[in-house]
């Protein structure tokens, strides 16, 4: 697919938009904010020729309609807070941004559903919910993330390892199509057997397929009682090899989440707020949830038994909300934390079976000597996702990009290696397009190729992404 | 060096029912938790203790369930734990809370230093810390956040001010009560839980006390009674703006020009 296929947009384009959406939504050229022309690991600055910021499904439907007839590229954008580049407009063309749709449209007690629009984001979602004690059960990590953003990348976060991942609570979408029909997929059901689940190929489909504009979401009971364990460990090897041991107990917890400390290091920094621990170099953080305390402690109790068992230096409790916030607060920053302390970052989003996760971070301290570049990683240590950070610092930028090829090609080949895949929850965007092609092979490269063809078969809908 | 740490149970939440007839709080049935503040004191406590060699000793009035917070107080590090339990000191004000654990502690070890937070997160007062050292006739110092100096003599600390910062030295013993920003607590540790699981807690009732006159105690020796419990106004409203940087930028503009927090030119 080339730039040229596409039509260059014009006075006339801009008028017919503005006929769409009200004029002040429609914004073009130089009045285009430099937010809008990348993501929060923006490789590069790309501004759309238009952005739109339509207000309901019907703006976006009519928008997609006269794109498709026009042959414009469109891309769909929620917050930004993406990494890789899927919501970068790379061919130019429309932004839609989902930013005005933000409405919470339904709370469903007796099917224990939430509709919403869009553009809500997670942390209004998860306060809107637990008001109301229900658990809307995906927890990542980016709060100010909208659900069609975590929608569109399929994303997991910290309770997958108990809840599941998006794609798991979500029940019904309502979808524009490339050529602006609007579809429902999915439904207030719980199960459903009927034909090709186009509401899981949707999802996770990082705004290739079609632009989603309704979700109705999955609730659960909100648990009332809920602790965390930070647990210190002599080196991260033992910290890690204990995960497999926690997961066969047949105990489950909520999380599963592994730290070093230099990456604390980075969180005390950036937060100016002290960790309630410094006395090792790695940590495995859990969390439990339950109705009672008795309920919870009996979990905890065997978990925290198992971990000194497997080497930790102690099992420390976090049983009130101040406690808890000391520790999650500084989990929740780890991103920007790292990002804060060097001067620019890329990162790799694998995710390996989970009784691989020792030897893959094992495997990094070897990439960094290697490549000759600074790795910082943390990780879902108990669904096998990590997410691990080559860091610029004070290289060239040429450097650098040679350097990151390098560890890239590594650490990719490392996790196929390994029987895992290039994307847990961050998704391909642009930036990962190659190492899917690589390690995935032609033939399913081409199946998804054709699933794009089915959907959108001028490929004007996010051009460019993911196959 | 022997410091004494003062601890209280508190409700786990914000949302507790208060008894109509009396103005208490309803603490049965409901979470509880160690007083917040008071984290920080048995972290100051342990932080001298791991510079200096020091005992740590825990006293906490309530309830026999009370002696809860004196096992996570085990769990942080602390030596030994009293409980002043008794159900002549049940409905005290700020004063008889004081008497009675000013009675309390000295029946306990020696004490170089007594450590309280700086207030507790159901009574508010800030007051009890001041009144104990007051009973027991010692120098104390309020919203300590910073120890700079301890010996075996004096203790000098950072004293927070509403608009100034005093740097006090003072002859031991003495009480401190402490701010949040002195140190991060940390955690109960589930070694240490295993560890003190048969580490007994010592009660002390109101026979134990050198004072045997009850009027001095609970409700009777309250010289304050509570007329009326209720959560505090707040004339705060908060708005939510969406919108671009652009229209925000100048929406904020024109309000803090009408709430006149900046000058309209």
């Amino acid at each position: 697919m080339t730039k040229n296929k596409f039509h260059k947009i014009n006075t006339k384009d801009i008028i017919s938009l503005e006929s769409i959406c009200r004029k002040e939504n429609i914004i073009s050229g130089k009045n285009i904010h430099e937010d809008y022309s990348h993501d929060e690991l923006a490789e590069e600055e790309i501004f759309p020729e238009v952005l739109a910021i339509p207000e309901n499904t019907e703006q976006i439907s009519k928008i997609m309609k006269y794109a498709y007839e026009n042959n414009i590229p469109v891309t769909p954008r929620g917050q930004g807070t993406g990494l890789v580049g899927a919501a970068v407009p790379i061919y130019g063309g429309i932004l839609i941004s989902t930013e005005k749709m933000t409405k919470i449209i339904d709370l469903d007690k007796d099917n224990l559903t939430l509709t919403v629009e869009p553009g809500v984001l997670l942390m209004e979602i998860s306060k809107f919910v637990e008001e109301n004690d229900f658990l809307y059960p995906p927890d990542p990590g980016e709060k100010s993330a909208t659900i069609g953003g975590n929608i569109s990348t399929n994303a997991g976060g910290m309770r997958a390892v108990k809840y599941g991942v998006t794609r798991d609570s979500i029940r019904e979408l309502e979808v524009v199509l490339p050529n602006g029909k609007i579809i429902n997929t999915g439904g207030k059901i719980v199960k459903d057997s009927s034909g090709y689940s186009i509401k899981d190929l949707i999802i996770g489909s990082e705004g290739t397929l079609g632009i989603v504009t309704k979700a109705v979401l999955k609730l659960i009971p909100l648990p009332k009682i809920s602790i965390s364990l930070l647990v210190p460990f002599p080196d991260m090897e033992t910290a890690i090899e204990t995960v497999p041991k926690i997961i066969r107990s047949k105990n489950s917890p909520v999380a599963i989440e592994y730290m070093e400390r230099a990456v604390i290091k980075n969180s005390e920094d950036y937060l100016g707020k002290k960790f309630p621990d410094s006395s090792s170099d790695a940590y495995l953080l859990l969390n439990f949830d339950g109705n009672t305390k008795e309920e919870v402690e009996k979990q905890y109790e065997k978990v925290a038994h198992i971990c000194l068992d497997a080497g930790a230096l102690d099992v420390l409790i976090s049983d009130t909300e101040e406690r808890k916030e000391s520790i999650w607060t500084a989990r929740g920053a780890f991103l920007e934390a790292i990002k804060a302390s060097t001067t620019k970052m890329d990162e790799c989003d694998v995710v390996v079976p989970r009784d691989k996760v020792a030897e893959f971070i094992k495997y990094t301290k070897f990439v960094e000597k290697e490549a000759g570049i600074r790795i910082s990683s943390f990780g879902h240590a108990g669904d096998g996702n990590l997410h691990v950070y080559l860091l610029k610092d004070e290289m060239t930028e040429k450097a650098f990009q040679n350097k990151l090829t390098k560890a890239f090609d590594l650490l990719y080949s490392k996790g196929e290696e390994l029987g895992g895949h290039v994307s847990g929850e961050h998704g391909i965007g642009y930036a990962k397009r190659k190492y899917l092609e690589k390690t995935m092979g032609t033939d399913y490269m081409n199946l998804l190729r054709g699933i794009k063809n089915v959907f959108d078969q001028k490929g004007i809908l996010n051009p460019g992404k993911v196959c | 060096m022997n410091i004494t740490v003062c601890i209280k149970q508190v409700p786990g939440t914000s949302e507790v029912e208060i008894d109509e007839k009396t103005g208490n709080l309803i603490r049965e049935g409901i979470d509880t938790k160690m007083n917040p503040y008071d984290l920080y004191a048995i972290e100051t406590a342990m932080k001298i203790k791991e510079n200096n060699s020091a005992k740590i000793n825990v006293i906490s009035m309530g309830p026999p369930q009370a002696v809860e917070v004196i096992q996570e107080a085990y769990m942080m590090g602390a030596d030994n734990g009293y409980l002043l339990t008794d159900k002549k000191f049940a409905g005290a004000d700020v004063l008889a809370t004081s008497y009675a654990l000013s009675q309390g502690i000295n029946k306990m070890d020696n004490y170089n230093l007594i450590i309280c937070g700086k207030m507790t997160t159901d009574g508010d007062t800030a007051q009890v810390g001041p009144e104990i050292a007051e009973f027991l006739n010692i120098p104390h110092v309020a919203n300590v956040k910073k120890i700079i100096d301890i010996n075996s003599n004096s203790i000098t600390v950072e004293m927070d001010m509403p608009k100034t910062v005093e740097i006090q030295e003072v002859k031991l013993p003495c009480l401190i009560t402490v701010e949040k920003e002195i140190h991060q607590p940390r955690l109960p540790s589930f070694k240490l839980k295993l560890a003190t699981a048969k580490r007994k807690v010592n009660n002390i009732t109101f026979k134990d006390l050198d004072d045997s006159n009850p009027e001095n105690f609970g409700l009777d020796g309250s010289p304050t009674q509570v007329l009326d419990v209720f959560p505090p106004t707040s004339d705060r409203v908060n708005e939510r703006w969406k919108g671009t940087g652009k229209e925000l930028g100048e929406r904020i503009s024109k309000k803090l020009k009408k709430l006149k927090f900046v000058k309209d030119n």
